[in-house]
Formats: structure tokens, C-alpha cells, sequence
């Protein structure tokens, strides 16, 4: 199981960074995470989306489409593109430290 | 006497048809399916439509065709499904009570969905999933003097993820027999990181929209059409300017699941990925592509989980425990011009990978690469579809759960008789 230190702390990566182990999941790695996508620091607006994607993930057991974090309300996706540059799902996905996204099977 | 409704005569609602009349005592249930009309289309014929080897006629029968004795078949619109009252009602106000109900009703393109797509929809902007939609273009290709065609999906998950491009292969093939090839640039602009998801094959098609001189533009996700200047432009700035644009728009389930507020954002019915059961409702079922399962939606996943479906709707009946057993296996094939094609198994748990099918080494038919008795096997199906799944039957060779018999992964040594 490859390793990827983020911070000060050492984490469970599949082949393409995203973690494998939730429990490992803290606010600092995310941020390391983050720093590693490009995001100099992740501000409210990124922390909505997180823990938004974190809860739907816990309730429903897949990471939530781009659809349905526009639906939710929680952020358009104009604000999402803007904040997450260069395919938000799978960005916010590997720093919200979830699997990657299902796309089209 | 009890009742089980399907909502949906499609494949999977056909099919489900076929194998619970069988299954159960028409003395003890009634069988009842609806569909909002009695043309059933053999979807896959759709996209030979555009370039002239299929007409609508050669591909749609009527839907009471495939339906047994002994179902009753309405034709309707329905309003809602009322889960709490067990009924359905239909758009003319009539209810019908049911005691099992399994929803089949699919999923479709929605343009809408797109700001600007409707402006310039069959006269610039034209879609192959629809039997009229594949028809309008193929009337535009006949005339179409040259320029860009833009191969597009706007959103995932669709229907027969593959067709895409499918299309991308078939159209390079098609306008080089004709000449014209030199005159039209194809270009492939999708969501996805690259032309699959999965990498094995991701690679193996990617390559092959090489060698066709297709170009693929990927990670673009289409915040609106500008259709009198022909262009997408992407919610990062990007724009894509087309002649003409064939997309795949927003696939979404049928309307009817959001009336009744049983769907989740797509409209798909939220179901368990192994039982086919709703997570909601205990006598709810779902088949086919009006599921949320994160499986493809195509004709051969709805057939491989008929079957299981079939088994766990006795077993509720008998009230024994439901069989947690569908794999998610899909199997596609994919036209790759030049008289070939390629073939795709895979399941939720591995992705599609090289080797021969059904059999290890016998074949006849390969994995992941063009070869033309896959391209047959393709056109074969058709009939195979009309007189063999939709009435229930066992396809010979191919069970409902994925075999990894034959399937190579890197790594694996060599099959006996073989070098790597």
C-alpha cells in the first residue's frame, strides 16, 4: 500500500493520491492534500464543500456528483469550478480524503 | 389474487415480465405492465441510423410482441407512484393497487439541462439516442460539406457509456469509405479524464481515437451552448467551437420518479447494488437504468439482473431472506469500423481487461480489441435480443454474474498454449 506524507502526517494512498484510509483523514492533511492540488489554503467556502461531501458520503455511501452539490445548495457550480480549477469532483474528493469518484462506469 | 406491477416495458421491464409469469401461479398473482406506448426500439441498432445501414423500421417492434400471456399490458402515461398507499396512478387519474412493484422506466436525454443546447437542437446540434434524433442526422450527414464535428458527452453518467465513442470510430470509417474524411475534423469532448474511466481500457480506446485521427479534449464540463456562434464553452473558460455538434446531453431518469419524490438528483431510484431492492421501500424493485447503481447503464446489465431480481421477488413472496448476489456485470460491445469491433466485460469490482470470451483461449470472441467476429457477434445480437433475452432466456455461456475465466491482468502468467 503505497505511502504519502501530507504535513506531519503519513497516510494510505491508492496509485493516484487518494486516501484509502478515512480514519487517517484529519484538517491538516487536508490541507496538505489541498497545497499538493494547487490550493494555496482551503478558506470557508472550501470547508462548506468538505464537509458537505463528507456527510452525503457517510449517508449515502458514494461521493456526490457535481449535480448534487449544485442541488444542495451548499455552492453553485459556477463557485465550485472557481474553487476547485481543473475537475472539482475528483479535487474535492482527494482533499475531503474520500475515494475517487465512480464517473461513468 | 395479488399483484405485481412493472412499470416500464422495456428490456428490463420486458424481460421481468417473461421470467415472473413463469415463476409465479397466475391463479395466485396478476401481472400487470405499463408503458407509455407499444413501439419497443433495439437501442443498440440506433447508431447505425446516422450513417444509412439502419432505418427506425428496421429496428423497433411492437411491445406486446415480447410480452407473455397471461400479463397485462396498459398502455399509459403515469403521474406517480404512491409508496405509501402501495398504488400507482396513472395521468388519467385511474389508480392500480400493487403488492410488489418494480420500476423499469429507464432513462433519457435531457437538452434542456444545458443552457443554449435546445437553440440550435437538429440544426446544428443533433443526438443519436433517440430513434427521430438519430434519423435528423442522418439527413444533416448526407449533406454535411465539411468542417468540425464535435463527438460530445455532457455529463455522466449515461446510457451505453461506450456509444460516444462508438460513434467517434464508426463516423471516421463511414466518411473515409465515402472520401470525405480529409474534409472533416472529429474531435471527442467529454467529462471524463480520459475516453474510460477504468485504465486498462481507458488506454487500449484512447489509442484506437488516435489512430483514427480523432482528437479528444477531456475534463471538460459544458456550462452552456452558444449556438448561433457554435461553440461550448466549459464552466473553466474553455470554448470548442463546432459545424456540428452530436452530443450525448444529461441523461436523466423519468419524470415520474421526481413526481412521486422518490428519485435522487438524477431522478435514478436510490437501489441496493447487490438485492435490486429499494433502499426505501421493502416491495419496491428497480431494473435497468432507472436504478442509482453505480454500475453501466446498458440492455446487458438489466439482463444479467433479471434473473437475480427474479429469484429475490420469489423469495420476498416466500418471505425467505433476499440474495445479496449482482456483480454489476456489464458486457458491451463497441463498432470500430473497418468491419471489427471490440468487446467489454467487467463488474462494480473488476475493471474491463483483455482475453477471449466466453471461453479462455477458445474465444471466439476477444476482449478489448477489434476483431471482426466481435463485430458478428454485434450484429448478431440483434436477434439474439428479439428472440432470446427479452423473453427471459439464458444467453448459452454467459451467466448473470461476471466469470474472470480468460481474462488476462497484467502480471498473470501466460495461459497454457500462450507466450505474453
Amino acid at each position: 500500500m503505497p505511502q504519502k506524507l501530507f504535513g506531519t502526517a503519513t497516510v494510505d494512498v491508492d496509485a493516484e493520491g487518494f486516501m484509502t484510509d478515512f480514519g487517517q483523514w484529519t484538517r491538516d492533511v487536508a490541507a496538505a492534500i489541498a497545497k499538493d492540488e494547487g490550493l494555496a489554503e482551503l478558506t470557508p467556502a472550501h470547508w462548506k464543500v468538505i464537509e458537505f461531501m463528507q456527510k452525503d458520503f457517510k449517508e449515502n455511501g458514494q461521493v456526490p456528483s457535481i449535480r448534487k452539490l449544485n442541488k444542495s445548495g451548499v455552492i453553485s457550480t459556477k463557485e465550485l469550478y472557481a474553487l476547485f480549477p481543473g475537475g472539482p469532483a475528483k479535487k474535492a474528493a482527494k482533499i475531503a480524503g474520500m475515494k475517487k469518484p465512480e464517473g461513468c462506469v | 389474487m395479488k399483484s405485481i406491477v412493472i412499470l416500464g416495458a422495456g428490456t428490463g421491464g420486458t424481460i421481468m415480465a417473461n421470467l415472473l409469469r413463469r415463476r409465479l401461479r397466475r391463479a395466485d398473482w396478476a401481472i400487470t405492465i405499463i408503458d407509455r406506448d407499444n413501439e419497443h426500439y433495439y437501442q443498440p441498432g440506433f447508431l447505425f441510423i446516422p450513417f444509412g445501414f439502419y432505418t427506425k423500421k428496421d429496428i423497433v417492434k411492437p411491445r406486446s410482441k415480447f410480452l407473455p400471456r397471461g400479463v397485462e399490458f396498459i398502455v399509459a402515461e403515469i403521474d406517480r407512484i404512491n409508496p405509501g398507499a402501495n398504488e400507482v396512478v396513472l395521468q388519467d387519474g385511474s389508480a392500480l393497487s400493487y403488492d410488489i412493484l418494480i420500476v423499469a422506466t429507464g432513462t433519457d436525454i435531457v437538452p434542456a439541462e444545458t443552457p443554449g443546447m435546445l437553440d440550435g437542437w437538429r440544426d446544428t446540434i443533433f443526438d443519436f439516442y433517440t430513434p427521430d434524433g438519430a434519423a435528423a442526422l442522418a439527413e444533416k450527414l448526407k449533406n454535411f460539406p465539411g468542417g468540425t464535428i464535435v463527438i460530445h458527452v455532457n455529463e455522466t453518467p449515461i446510457k451505453c457509456p461506450v456509444a460516444p465513442l462508438e460513434f467517434a470510430f464508426f463516423c471516421d470509417w463511414c466518411l473515409a469509405r465515402h472520401h470525405r474524411r480529409d474534409k472533416i475534423e472529429l474531435v471527442h469532448v467529454t467529462p471524463l479524464p480520459g475516453a474510460f474511466t477504468k485504465p486498462v481500457a481507458s488506454k487500449a480506446l484512447a489509442s484506437l481515437l488516435e489512430e483514427k485521427h480523432v482528437r479528444m479534449v477531456t475534463d471538460f464540463n459544458a456550462e452552456r451552448v452558444d449556438a448561433a456562434a457554435r461553440k461550448l464553452i466549459g464552466y473553466d473558460g474553455r470554448e470548442i467551437p463546432y459545424d456540428l455538434l452530436v452530443t450525448v446531453p444529461t441523461n436523466m431518469g423519468s419524470e415520474m420518479i421526481e413526481r412521486s419524490g422518490m428519485g435522487n438528483e438524477f431522478r435514478y431510484l436510490p437501489t441496493d447494488p447487490n438485492t435490486l431492492r429499494s433502499k426505501k421501500y421493502e416491495n419496491i424493485f428497480a431494473i435497468g437504468d432507472a436504478t442509482d447503481l453505480p454500475s453501466s447503464k446498458a440492455g446487458s446489465v438489466a439482463h444479467f439482473q433479471s434473473e437475480i431480481l427474479a429469484e429475490n421477488v420469489v423469495r420476498t413472496i416466500e418471505g425467505k431472506p433476499l440474495e445479496p448476489v449482482f456483480d454489476g456485470h456489464s458486457n458491451c460491445f463497441i463498432e470500430a469500423g473497418l468491419g471489427k469491433a471490440i468487446l467489454l466485460d467487467f463488474n462494480y469490482d473488476v475493471e474491463p481487461l483483455p482475453g477471449r470470451f466466453p471461453f479462455p483461449v477458445l474465444g471466439p470472441m476477444s476482449l478489448l480489441k477489434p476483431t471482426r467476429i466481435n463485430h458478428w457477434g454485434k450484429l448478431a445480437f440483434r436477434w439474439i435480443y428479439w428472440h432470446l433475452l427479452l423473453r427471459g432466456h439464458p444467453i448459452p455461456f454467459v451467466p448473470s454474474r461476471m466469470k474472470m475465466a480468460g481474462k488476462k491482468r497484467s502480471g498473470d502468467d501466460p495461459a497454457p498454449g500462450e507466450t505474453k
